[in-house]
């Protein structure tokens, strides 16, 4: 992205044919910004739009608790993380985090901060957990850590910030185990696409 | 079978640390807080603090007569009491830390504490 103003030398074709069709005037004070989207910016759109589209899908399904949710956004970011690396990652992680709530209309909601929360341990711990040993350790790994973080995270700010009573730590076993096992699955289904995408992936097999 | 093809050995190892992590969660938030010792109020003022190692029975003094506050088993709980709807003695047995049952009439209360008391009081 760039942003140029009307004093800049490198005006777009586009914008020399209008000035040119308009008589001159008196110099416009106020600057343009001109957002220019390079492929790699459409590419990261592109994926923070399958995550989107995997939030909304997952608002539908009820849930027991406030809080346990399948996570199955974060299918992409693994698989983004994979093959595009972290930086890719956490556009994508964050851009559907704030378009999320925009669609769910819980921008800047508590919800929204909890969700803010949890990207941004889910992505400090991933960007950590990314560099152990391919050889032993997968996207399986990845997603447990970052599942894990994602909610400690959030627990952390329901304690200090919304719920500052104990006995939120009732809850704490559920969250773990929530987390444990859709973070065991979301693993297992981004290995599987990861899979799907490289079928000459160069595994060794025992 | 292809399924668990893409479990590393890393990734078993991380799994297992991490369901070993959860049931110690587990252990932690659910069955600790033990309670070691009961603290009763009469009057707003602490009566007594007893220890819940013994079984014992206690009369607390209140302005509309006695409350008997019981203790067995590690638990406590008040045995009888003047107050007219006997809310606190329904309230059976306390076992954890941080429970409480207060009789409002007779201004009786017992509070179970033990290992560190996190927060004084609340207020929403």
């Amino acid at each position: 992205m760039r942003i140029e103003t009307n004093s800049s030398p490198q005006a777009s074709t586009l914008d020399d044919q209008r000035n040119a069709a308009r008589p001159p005037q008196i110099p416009n004070p106020k600057s343009r910004i001109l957002l220019e989207a390079t492929p790699e910016d459409h590419h990261i759109a592109r994926l923070a739009a399958v995550a989107l589209g995997l939030t909304v899908l997952e608002a539908a399904i009820p849930s027991p608790l406030p809080g346990v949710k399948p996570g199955l956004a974060n299918i992409v970011v693994l698989v983004v993380l994979a093959r595009y690396g972290w930086r890719a990652a956490a556009w994508v992680s964050l851009l559907r985090v704030v378009a999320g709530s925009l669609l769910m209309g819980s921008f800047l909601a508590p919800g929204f901060f909890l969700s803010l929360t949890g990207a941004l341990c889910s992505l400090a711990v991933l960007a950590l957990g990314m560099h152990l040993p391919r050889r032993w350790f997968g996207p399986i790994t990845h997603s447990i850590l970052a599942a894990y973080a994602h909610i400690a995270g959030q627990m952390l700010v329901v304690y200090q910030w919304l719920i500052p009573h104990a006995g939120i730590a009732y809850l704490l076993p559920i969250f773990a185990a929530a987390a444990l096992v859709f973070g065991t699955v979301n693993g297992l289904v981004a290995a599987q696409f990861m899979d799907n995408g490289k079928p000459s992936h160069p595994e060794p097999q025992p | 079978m292809h399924r668990l093809a893409h479990f590393k050995p890393g990734d078993s190892l991380i799994l297992l640390l991490a369901g070993l992590g959860t049931v110690w969660l587990t252990t932690l938030a659910w069955h600790g807080g033990a309670a070691d010792k009961a603290i009763i109020r009469s009057g707003g003022k602490i009566f007594r603090e007893v220890t819940l190692a013994h079984d014992t029975e206690i009369s607390v003094p209140g302005p509309l007569g006695t409350s008997i506050v019981a203790i067995r088993n590690h638990q406590a709980r008040i045995a009888s009491d003047p107050s007219p709807r006997q809310y606190c003695v329904r309230q059976g047995w306390l076992k954890n830390a941080g429970e409480i049952a207060i009789c409002l009439p007779n201004e009786v209360s017992v509070e179970l504490s033990g290992g560190d008391k996190k927060y004084d009081s609340l207020n929403y």
